[in-house]
This record gives structure tokens, sequence and C-alpha cells, in this order.
């Protein structure tokens, strides 16, 4: 008898089961669809056409398209495109300045934000405010602030009898100049290197005292390796976003002086819309994916070595 | 004592260099919108306008209808925040809340999106628009919101809820609740907080955007503040009174809603910053 219900009621709660959980697979989809449906429209399929279009000729304004294979790879790869090369280089030379800029820099303020100061909120304030302010006026006040007739910073500078610059109007200046104005807006970075400095317990500190370490000491064995995760992710968010500089060169110098500001996404955008070689532009567009991939999968691959994980979890 | 002493007077020191730093460039924006064209350039600089030249604001802002622009970039907020703040939360709850095979795998397939670079899915998007019909309208810059908000949004939402007791959940079930009410009664007013955090970021994000608007409108009376402003620039170069009168107006708005809901903005990028 026992048996008997045993088997009977086993398969019903089975089959209890299995409709909770295909009721749950039901509403989780539908609830997800609208993500996951643009997901598909704008980022999935996009990405397949993109990846079409980079090898054909395809231009608004052409009659026909032409499938041209790897050709505009193969163009990119030989160098004879000048200004690809030139632009690779200017976006380099900007991501060197700018990623390690950005993280000693906030790392920097986050550390003096850390301290038990008074007025800490107020300060925190007026370093994370330029963050939100838009770029297009960002762009018009820096442009004012380093204007170099009338700009208030050689003013400054000549004042203190110190030289002066044409900052964004020479080419041996303009990269430093942008990453400079840039530097105005990296207060998210360092509100989110205040959260990883916040989750540090107090008594690794109170142990060095005892110890008798100073400052350096502190720094060098504990902020250091237990802020690590957190300089980990915004090196990997300053390198994608460094390599992705377009308004400051469309707005500041719109390429100049010279194409000595040529970023790349700028002269994407130029061959895409003003040329409208949508095809060329394309296989730019995968290019700088390979690159930014091959960089973040080297910080990646570095960060077993320099990052330093809290017990099991993250 | 002493060390303790000194080391707080450098941190005060190296505080206050820092936020003049940052703030300088407000306050020069700020006193070039206030002063005439012969005030602006006098040598060694002056810091107070005077007389106050208030005239500037007005003149800036109807040489191009600003109001227009105003107005243009309003609508495209509104839409943004509000396609964002629903299919966001709504995403952040099968994420979070229910539990379905392959949810996490979904998830971190969405997730590796944050990491293409636009400029893969820009050109292909842009022709789709385009040949829908949509080139110089609203469409491309608001219909995406109501299509997951950005995954960013999702990851945020999805991290708060998930600090939200289970328990909540079950007890609904126990009272014939289902996942909608679920989502609609417990979990969408306990993460308030969560939604004004991704409703401000939204509105900075629309209110700030420059590419977007730049790749799909055309005609000037459709442009937006950020438009509107960089093409008066182009018109008015080292005309700095009237350029830094119209930046102040476009900057004013962004900073009020960043004053006043300052406290939930630093709680949303430590939110999504820490478990990055």
């Amino acid at each position: 008898m026992a048996t008997e219900i045993r088997m009977q009621t086993a398969p019903a709660q089975g089959q209890l089961v299995r409709t909770k959980e295909r009721k749950a697979l039901f509403w989780g989809l539908l609830f997800t669809l609208p993500a996951t449906l643009g997901f598909l429209i704008f980022t999935a399929g996009p990405m397949i056409v993109s990846l079409f279009l980079s090898l054909t000729d395809y231009s608004v304004f052409k009659e026909a398209t032409g499938w041209v294979g790897f050709e505009h790879y193969a163009r990119l790869m030989s160098g004879q495109d000048e200004l690809f090369v030139k632009s690779l280089q200017v976006t380099f030379y900007f991501v060197v300045l700018k990623v390690p800029a950005t993280i000693l820099v906030s790392l920097a303020i986050a550390l003096l934000l850390n301290m038990n100061v008074k007025g800490r909120a107020m300060f925190r304030t007026i370093v994370y405010l330029p963050s939100i302010v838009p770029a297009v006026a960002t762009a018009m006040i820096w442009m004012w602030l380093l204007n170099p007739d009338l700009g208030l910073i050689n003013q400054l500078l000549s004042s203190l009898n110190l030289p002066t610059s044409s900052w964004l109007y020479a080419e041996n200046t303009v990269i430093p100049s942008v990453v400079l104005t840039t530097m105005w807006g990296i207060g998210g970075t360092v509100v989110i290197f205040l959260a990883g400095l916040s989750g540090i317990p107090q008594q690794y500190y109170e142990a060095i005292d005892v110890d008798g370490g100073g400052w350096w000491h502190k720094l060098r064995h504990i902020t250091i390796p237990l802020v690590s995760p957190t300089i980990f992710f915004n090196t990997v968010m300053a390198i994608i976003g460094a390599f992705q500089v377009f308004n400051e060169a469309y707005i500041l110098t719109g390429g100049g002086p010279n194409n000595a500001s040529l970023f790349y996404i700028f002269y994407l955008w130029r061959t895409a819309f003003r040329d409208t070689e949508m095809g060329y532009a394309s296989a730019l567009a995968w290019i700088m994916f390979a690159i930014i991939s091959i960089f973040t999968l080297f910080v990646f691959r570095t960060a077993k070595s320099w990052v330093h994980y809290e017990g099991e979890g993250r | 004592m002493r060390p303790a002493v000194l080391k707080q007077t450098l941190a005060y020191i190296a505080l206050i260099a820092i936020s003049v730093m940052f703030l300088i460039p407000f306050i020069w924006m700020v006193r070039s919108s206030l002063m005439n064209l012969g005030q602006i350039f006098v040598m060694p600089p002056v810091w107070i306008p005077s007389p106050v030249q208030w005239d500037n604001f007005t003149r800036a802002l109807t040489i191009l209808p600003f109001d227009r622009f105003f107005l243009n970039t309003l609508i495209i907020v509104f839409f943004s925040v509000l396609g964002t703040v629903i299919s966001s939360s709504v995403a952040a709850f099968g994420f979070s809340r229910i539990s379905w095979k392959g949810r996490n795998t979904v998830f971190a397939i969405l997730l590796s999106a944050m990491m293409l670079p636009g400029a893969v899915t820009l050109i292909p998007t842009f022709l789709g628009w385009r040949s829908l019909g949509f080139y110089d309208t609203y469409m491309p810059l608001i219909l995406p919101a109501f299509f997951g908000g950005g995954i960013f949004n999702i990851f945020l939402l999805r991290q708060f809820y998930m600090t939200i007791p289970r328990d909540f959940d079950e007890a609904a079930v126990v009272d014939g609740a289902g996942y909608f009410q679920i989502y609609s009664r417990i979990i969408l007013p306990l993460s308030r907080s969560a939604v004004i955090v991704v409703s401000l970021f939204t509105f900075l994000n629309a209110w700030n955007d420059f590419f977007g608007p730049l790749i799909y409108l055309k005609s000037s009376e459709k442009f937006t503040l950020a438009l509107g402003l960089q093409m008066f620039q182009g018109a008015y170069t080292s005309q700095w009174d009237l350029l830094m009168a119209a930046s102040a107006a476009v900057v004013l708005p962004c900073v009020v809603v960043f004053l006043i809901g300052q406290k939930y903005f630093l709680e949303g990028i430590t939110l999504t910053g820490l478990k990055g």
C-alpha cells in the first residue's frame, strides 16, 4: 500500500516542480524580453551587419554595392591609409597619457578625501561636479581658459614669468592639452576609488601603527593591495573610454592642427558620415574593437599578479 | 599628536588647492558670462564683473532659438527617463527575482555588450533608422530607452534588488500574488532610491548627449541644447561673453539636478563600482 502511494505521489510532485519551473521560465523571459530584444536589435544584429558591411564597399550615395572581401582590412594593415596610421598614433598617445594620469590623480584625490577631514562631503561634491557638465560646455570653457592670447591660464603663466603655450593650437601640445581638459571630469573615478577605500578595515592600519610603520608603509602594503580590485576596474573603464574619445576632437580641435588630434573615432565618423564610406568605416570599427579587446584582455591577464582579492569572494 | 596635526593641515591645504583647481573653470565661466567684452579681456584678469552684464544672457539665448532647443531637449530627456525606468526595472526584476533556466547566461551576454565599443554598432544602427524613415526625428534617441534602457541601468537595479530579502516575495506568493504583483507592489516601491539614481543618470546622459543628436538630427529647429551650443560656438567664435553666457545656461540645469539628487548619485556610483 505504502509503496503504491509513494509511487503515485512522486511523479505528481515532479510534475508540480516542472510546471513551476516552466512558469518561472515563462515569466523570466517575459520580464527580460524588452532588454533581450533591445540587445538583439541594437547590439547583436548591428554587429553582424557591421561585420558584413566591412567586407563591402557600401556607400550611401553609391548605386551598387560590391563585395570586396578583406580588401579594407588589407588596406588598413598595409599602412597605405596615412590618416588611419596617424589616428592610431594620436589615439595611442592619448591613451598612454590619459589612463595613468586618470588612475594616479584620482587615486591621490580619493586618498586625501578618505582622510578624516571636516568638510569631506563638500570637497567630494566639488571634485565630482565637473563630471556632470555637458561635453560641449566643458569644451567651450576650456577653449576659453586655454586661449593662447587672452585665456586665463596663459595670463597666469606669464604673470608668474613662466613660459606660455599654444595649448590646443600647436601640434606638439594639443594631445596633452586635451588630456588636461578631460582631467577636469575625473570625479566619477574618484568616487569609485572612495568606495573602494572605505571598504578597507581600520584594524589593518592599526596593526601597522603597532609595528611602527609610516604612511608609505601603509600605502604600499595595505591601501594599494586592498584597493587593487578598484584600480583594476577603473583602469579597464579608463582604457575603454580613452580609446573612444570623440567629442573633444569634434568640438575642441576638429582633429587639428594638421591632424595632430585626429582621434580614431573622429576619423571613423568622418569616413562614415562625411565621406559616406560606410563599408570602410565598418572595417575601422572592427579594428578598434580588436584593439580594445586586446588591451582589456592584457589587463585581465596581468590582473592575477597585482589584483588582490580579499577572502574567497570578490 | 604633533605629526597628526601636521598631517591634517597638509591634507587641508592639498584639498583646498584641488578644490580651487576644480572650481576655477566654473568661476571663470560665470564671471565671463556677466562681463562686457571690454572687461573680459583686461589684463591682469578681473574676477568681479562690474557692471554686471545680465544682458549677455538675453542676447546669447535669443540669437539662436535656445528656448526651442531647451524644449526639444526636455522632450528627449523625458521619454528617455520614462523608457529607461520602465524597461530597466522590469528587466532587472527578471534577472534577479525570478529563477529561470539560462538566466545568468543571458545576463552575462547582455553584460558583455557593455564592453563593446559603440562604433561597431553605429553604422548599421544609423542605416536601420534611416531606412525606416526615422532620420531627423527623435525616434533613434528615444526608442532604445524602451528596450532595456541600457545594461548599465539594469545592472545597477539588479544589484539593488538582490539586497531585498527573499522572504518578502515568498510572503506575497502565499497571499496569491503573481510575479507582476511582486514587482509592482513590493520590489518597485522598495527600490525607490535606486530608481531615482537611474533616472538621474539617464537625465544627465540624455541632457549631455552630443553624439546621438549629431548623428541623427539634421534640421536645426530639432536641435538639442548641446547641438545648439556647438552651433552657436561655430558662429560666434571669440564672442566669449555670449559663449560663456550660453554655456552657463546649459550647465545650470545639470548642476541644479545634481545638487538636489547628490546623495543618490554617490550611492549609485558606489553600488555599481564596488561590485564591478
